[in-house]
Formats: C-alpha cells, structure tokens, sequence
C-alpha cells in the first residue's frame, strides 16, 4: 500500500475526504484562538506569539510526517502536489498580503473561523478577500508576464541548496526548536 | 468549561495551548497529504468561486483571466476542492467554538475603534489579501503552510516575506489594535 489513497478520479470520495479534513483544520484553528483578530495580531505587536507557535508546530509534524513516511515508502512523494514557485510574483504578493493581514486581522482560512463562530469582522475580511479576486482575476491578463515570472515548477529547498532532504528537515527543526525558545523567553520578558 | 484563573488576559484564557493545536493542524496536514496527496488551503476556494460568478456573466472575461481559466477546467468552478475544504472549515469551527460556549455575534476592536472602521479596514484588509494570494497562488494555508511543509522554495519565500511585511507595517497600524 502506498499513499496517496484516493485517486483524483474519484471525485465523491476526494470532496468528502475534503469536508472532514476541512472540518478537523478548522477545529484546530478555533482551539488555537486563531479565529480571534485581536488575539491574532498579537503576533506582530509582540503580545502574543501563538500565530508562530501554531504555524511552525503544525509545519514541522506535517514535514516530519512527509518525511519518514515517503523513507519507509508509505507515502509517494511524487504523487504528492507541491504548490509551484514563481519567485516575483510570490515576492510582490507575499508583502502586499502581510500588509492586508495586519490591517485585516484574519487570514482568509481563519476568517472563516472567525465568521463561522459570530464575529461579524470575519465575514467582512471573507467579502473583501472575495471582491478582490473577482477585480484581481479581471485585470491580471493585462500583468501575464509579471504572474509567470521567476517561473520554477515544483521546486524545493534540497533542490535549491544542494544538501540532503533529511539534512533540510533536521535544519527546519532546529529553527522551529530556537524559535519556539526565543518565544517563551520573549514573552516571559514581556510579561 | 471554567479555566483556572492565571496571570493571562482573560480572553485568552480559554484557548488551547498553541504548541498542542498546532500540532494537531500538522497530523490533519499530513492526514491531507496521505489522503489526497495535497496540503490545506484556503484563497483557492474564493478564486473559484470568482471564477464562477465571472463565467457565468461575462464567459469570455473568464476565460482570458490567467486566474480565472484555471478554474474553469476539469470539474468546473463550483466543484473545487478547497470549496469543500473550507465548508468543512467553517463547520468545525462552529462546533469547536460551541463546545467550548465562544460563539457570540460580535465585532472584534479596540474600544477606540469605531465599529464601522473596524468592518471597512477588515474589508480593505481581505482586498488586499486578495491581490497577494492571487499573485503569490495561495495564502497563510496553500503557501505558507502546506508549501512550508514541502519544503516548497515559493513557500517559504511567501511565509518569510509576508510575515516580515506584517510586523514592519504594524507600528503604523498601531491605532487598529489598541
């Protein structure tokens, strides 16, 4: 048996697979507080680090799981998408979202926890975030070669760097690790 | 479920420790990859569902989109997979938030902040938001996360830069927040 389980054809089962799993990611971002603007600004005031804590901890159980499964062949890691890298493009967008996500408060995925449990602001960010595409998506035909510049498939850090997968993964963890330890003993100083 | 007092706000109070939700959000991350050989996202779900509404008045709009047109292959705009994912979202939120007796119609803001001012920034937060997923093709979720976790290149540039643009803009913001 390798994973993935469940073929792309089979259309029923992938849409229900995505309900549960979206169910249970949303679970988790309800628990972590993450669905909370003001609790989740914290994160760039210095009040309150969970936004990293939540997103590094989760990167690295995901990693690791990627990694020890695909070593025991349970998992084939090249069935498994890997969202494509166009450098510009994801530059450009990287700073103008951070820059909407502190004045909005909310990510899109966590403003569909903040709107799903009450808070009226969620369903504001979700209504700007959709107005947007629908603008974005009609005027981006005339910026084509500015979204598909720096254009490098699926491209990964071991390929970028040259250096082992296992390596990469072990410096990830590392980082998470004195991350994780800058921010306990950041906010005990703050505190 | 009564929370002993501590020394945190007390809206805090409630949550869970954030090292142990998310490393729950990883095993789910991973349960995605195993299942369905793909991570979580959210952006998609709305560029999608633009796709669809754009097609559906203006189909030769839609089509000459490079976001759009994507979508218009396959199973169509409204059968997206992250459409699903994120109905699923939005259901287990309100359940979590219900077992644990947060749901409450409220509009997050400082006192000092108008309510009308809060919902507008919240608004010109998600246009921008909008323009940066659709650039950098995925969000905190397609990007940072599951391209974080497959040591995608474009992940990681997205994670750094855009949470590098966040903390330089909030003392600018400050007014928002407090």
């Amino acid at each position: 048996m390798s994973a993935p389980l469940i073929a792309d054809e089979a259309l029923g089962a992938s849409l229900g697979a995505a309900v549960a799993l979206g169910a249970a990611f949303g679970f988790a971002l309800e628990r972590a507080g993450l669905g909370s603007a003001r609790k989740l600004v914290g994160q760039f005031y210095g009040r309150d680090l969970a936004v990293m804590k939540v997103m590094f901890s989760a990167l690295v159980v995901a990693m690791l799981g990627v990694f020890w499964l695909s070593r025991w062949g349970l998992l084939d890691l090249r069935a498994v998408y890997v969202p494509l890298t166009y450098l510009w493009p994801q530059l450009f967008g990287g700073l103008v979202f951070g820059a909407g996500l502190v004045v909005a408060g909310l990510c899109p995925g966590t403003a569909c926890v903040a709107a799903a449990t009450g808070r009226v602001d969620g369903v504001f960010v979700l209504l700007g975030f959709l107005a947007g595409m629908i603008g974005v998506g009609l005027v981006l035909g005339s910026f084509a070669d500015f979204y598909t510049s720096g254009a490098h498939g699926a491209w990964t850090l071991p390929e970028l760097t040259g250096l082992p997968y296992g390596s990469v993964v072990a410096a990830v963890v590392v980082l998470a690790l004195a991350a994780f330890a800058g921010a306990e003993w950041f906010e005990r100083r703050v505190r | 479920m009564n929370a002993q007092p501590d020394a945190r706000a007390p809206s805090d109070r409630a949550y869970s420790d954030p090292y142990l939700a998310g490393a729950g959000l990883g095993v789910v991350l991973l349960a995605a990859f195993v299942l369905v050989g793909r991570g979580l996202g959210a952006s998609g779900a709305f560029a999608s569902t633009a796709a669809g509404a754009v097609v559906a008045i203006a189909p030769e709009r839609a089509a000459a989109s490079p976001l759009f047109s994507h979508y218009l292959e396959g199973q169509g705009p409204w059968l997206e997979w992250l459409s699903f994912e994120l109905a699923g979202v939005m259901f287990g939120a309100w359940v979590s938030a219900k077992l644990a007796r947060r749901l409450r119609i409220a509009v997050e803001r400082p006192p000092a902040l108008a309510r009308g001012s809060r919902l507008a920034f919240a608004f010109g937060g998600g246009v921008a938001m909008a323009i940066g997923a659709a650039l950098a093709r995925g969000c905190t979720s397609g990007q940072a996360l599951t391209g974080g976790a497959l040591l995608s290149v474009g992940g990681w540039l997205f994670l750094g830069v855009a949470f590098a643009a966040a903390h330089t803009l909030a003392p600018f913001v400050r007014r928002l927040w407090s």
